[in-house]
């Protein structure tokens, strides 16, 4: 068992002719992942390395490969409506890559999604995700791997991972990895101020997740999102959360590479996630070599 | 991005948001000019001469100042203003150089608000926000009186609305200025939001709104931040950066593709990701807080740097004087170690390593990384760990007798 992704997820790759797209599609495939096509509009016909289909339109690609998860290596400016092009084909998972989607594009994306969300919470159904952008993905190791993140330093197993950073979540997986254990999915939520799923959309599916029996959770400085985590520990998580918060040096005002991560009037600062996570019965780790440690200190 | 006042206000008029005549000037000539202008214009000799920084806080730094005695007032204030080093609670002890003034017709009001607009990302909606509180320090009354800023959050699919701009109209207590300052409020409101939406803004504040005698409405202020991932639809932003204002080793850094920001410490990081280059931060300071050891910059290269862009990095680190020792820190994920580790050579032989290296390496292509430097015959501490670096590296400074 997993989160988001597993052996039955079959991947559209938006952006498949493109360098990034093209080379990480490749990737993907040596891991295991299923492509089962790839979208670029005009080029559709194609086959990418001879064997995966290419289609001019998502709409398309659903129809004939019965893709039910897409992965967006568009450019920035195209970028929002290839996540809108995918959700209106009935993806349920949208993952975006792409770094560098202006705010504004992503307010409306954002609209759209919820309101689509609720049409389908109101219907019983199952509703769609989006994790990103600016994110490195989510991989369940042995199963699944969709994204850019390094495949090899990942080991299956039962811990959660779920990350704002993509560079400290392969942190993370490396030391849980050197320390023999496992993980069952790791979630990079990505860097930008308006995204997709957040801490508490990650955590809750961690907790229902009988696979999944401990989390580590590695937010930065900027905005609330490890605020409202810390509340969905407090109040529905009882499995143990080992927590990481970059950016306690960080000066206020300044934008730490993330859009997201700033400390702006005063809020967002790393001291007031610490606090609220400790609150929480969260663990936090004193420094970013101690995360798996932390986690394994907490695991009975 | 940040912008000035002046430049601010002139994307204003475009949207037809109110705001005083005014002119700028990078001269004291073109001051007493623009003064000059402004009296024949406006039938008074009152003008305010305004310092443009980026930094806020400017009239109580004294950058400021009002000539009620026309042209050659507004001439002996330009002179005082212009070239002064502006201190302000936001540019830091040393205060930032005057170099642009904007000279503006002074204005009678008889009341001053705060208007802020921002990317609300927890509600992932623009908010607005209101108070009667204007002229003075935001945050201040944030944090002491929030009750009195109010707060609107806009739906992008059907945009701002007039109810919600009657809201905070009525809420600010404009009726007492007359039903006119009400729906005059409510016309800025929308052409504010236009501009926020189509100029991809990421801030806009105006502090202060002002009610003249005559009941008009008016931006006094004009504070722009323009979200940075939307510069590729305006070609017009490269016009409106002033590099003057900006670090120029972060520009310098920007123009090489890389993330920097300086910092105050002595130990020199080069690490891929912008979260690993803050955890980086935070180890260094954590390890070595005791020892007067501390990050002097926050690096990322990314993801997909070129050897070049990392000779590039490498080469700022080395030429830096206050640093003491250096710390490479990559976990390579779609960043090959070997790229790293030739560029860090590169950059090494051509500058010279004058301090100590400490370099922690892993992911992708890990062992060709390290086997370029070890065959580099550099002096190169390697690490296992990250904490088993920040140790190498507050050792090697403290071994160098840095304080």
């Amino acid at each position: 068992m997993s989160i988001l992704v597993g052996k039955n997820t079959k991947l559209l790759v938006q952006g498949i002719t493109g360098g990034a797209g093209s080379f990480h599609a490749k990737q993907m495939i040596e891991y295991g992942t299923q492509v089962v096509g790839g979208v670029t509009p005009t080029r559709g016909g194609e086959k990418f390395e001879g064997k995966v289909p290419v289609f001019d339109t998502v709409d398309q690609a659903v129809k004939a490969t019965g893709a039910n998860a897409s992965v967006i290596f568009v450019p920035p400016p195209g970028a929002a409506d290839a996540i809108l092009e995918a959700f209106d084909a009935g993806l349920e998972l949208v993952i975006c890559i792409t770094e560098g989607i202006p705010s504004m594009d992503m307010l409306g994306v954002r609209r759209v999604l919820e309101a689509m969300q609720a049409e389908r919470r109101v219907a019983g159904k199952s509703i769609p995700r989006l994790v990103g952008p600016n994110c490195p993905g989510v991989i369940t190791p042995g199963e699944c791997k969709i994204g850019i993140m390094p495949g090899h330093i990942h080991k299956a197993g039962h811990i959660g991972v779920v990350s704002r950073s993509g560079t400290l979540t392969y942190e993370a997986v490396g030391q849980l990895t050197a320390l023999g254990i496992g993980q069952s999915t790791c979630v990079g939520i990505g860097g930008d101020p308006v995204s997709g799923m957040d801490f508490v959309d990650v955590l809750e599916l961690f907790q229902a997740d009988p696979d999944t029996h401990g989390v580590i959770m590695i937010g930065e400085i900027g905005g609330g999102a490890e605020e409202r985590g810390a509340q969905f520990i407090k109040d529905k998580m009882t499995k143990p959360v080992a927590a990481f918060i970059a950016g306690t040096t960080a000066p206020p005002g300044k934008r730490m590479g993330h859009a997201g991560a700033i400390i702006s009037g005063g809020k967002g600062t790393a001291s007031a996630k610490i606090d609220a996570l400790t609150a929480a019965g969260a663990k936090v780790a004193p420094t970013p070599s101690d995360m798996a440690s932390t986690l394994k200190s907490m695991m009975k | 991005m940040k912008i000035h006042e002046y430049q601010g206000k002139q994307i204003f008029a475009k949207y037809g948001v109110p705001i005083p005549k005014g002119y700028p000037a990078f001269t004291v000539d073109e001051a007493e000019a623009a003064a000059k202008r402004l009296a024949t214009e406006t039938g008074s000799p009152v003008v305010v001469v305004k310092a443009q920084i980026h930094a806020g806080g400017r009239g109580k730094g004294g950058g400021v100042k009002v000539a009620k005695g026309g042209a050659a007032e507004a001439r002996q204030l330009a002179e005082k203003i212009l070239g002064m080093q502006l201190v302000t609670h936001q540019t830091g002890p040393e205060g930032q150089k005057v170099r642009r003034l904007y000279i503006e017709q002074g204005l009678e009001m008889v009341t001053e608000m705060y208007l802020g607009m921002v990317v609300d990302r927890d509600k992932r909606r623009i908010a607005f926000m209101a108070s009667t509180e204007g002229g003075v320090d935001i945050e201040h009354v944030a944090e002491h009186t929030p009750e009195k800023i109010l707060t609107v959050h806009v739906d992008p699919t059907v945009g701002l609305a007039a109810y919600q701009s009657r809201e905070l109209a009525f809420g600010l207590g404009l009726m007492k200025y007359g039903e006119e300052t009400v729906s005059k409020f409510v016309r800025l409101m929308a052409t504010l939001y236009e501009a926020f939406v189509k100029e991809d803004c990421s801030l806009l504040e105006v502090n202060p709104l002002v009610v003249l005698k005559n009941g008009d409405v008016m931006a006094l202020d004009a504070k722009i931040n323009f979200d940075d991932n939307a510069e590729f639809r305006h070609k017009n932003w490269k016009e409106l950066q002033d590099k003057d204002e900006e670090d120029p080793i972060e520009l310098e850094a920007a123009q090489a593709g890389l993330n920097y920001v300086s910092l105050d410490g002595n130990v020199g990081c080069l690490v891929n990701g912008a979260g690993l280059a803050m955890a980086t931060m935070d180890i260094i300071k954590h390890a070595g807080e005791a020892h007067g050891v501390a990050p002097a910059n926050f690096l990322d290269v990314g993801g997909g740097a070129t050897q070049e862009q990392v000779t590039k990095a490498f080469g700022m680190i080395l030429k830096s004087p206050k640093v003491k020792a250096i710390f490479v820190n990559i976990f390579g994920g779609i960043m090959k170690c070997d790229v790293i580790a030739n560029g860090v050579v590169a950059a090494a032989k051509e500058l010279g390593l004058k301090v100590p290296l400490v370099v922690r390496l892993e992911g992708t292509n890990v062992e060709l990384g390290r086997k370029i430097l070890t065959e580099s015959g550099l002096a190169i501490q390697a690490a296992t760990t990250m904490a088993d670096g920040a140790k190498k590296i507050v050792d090697a400074v403290v071994a160098g007798g840095a304080k």
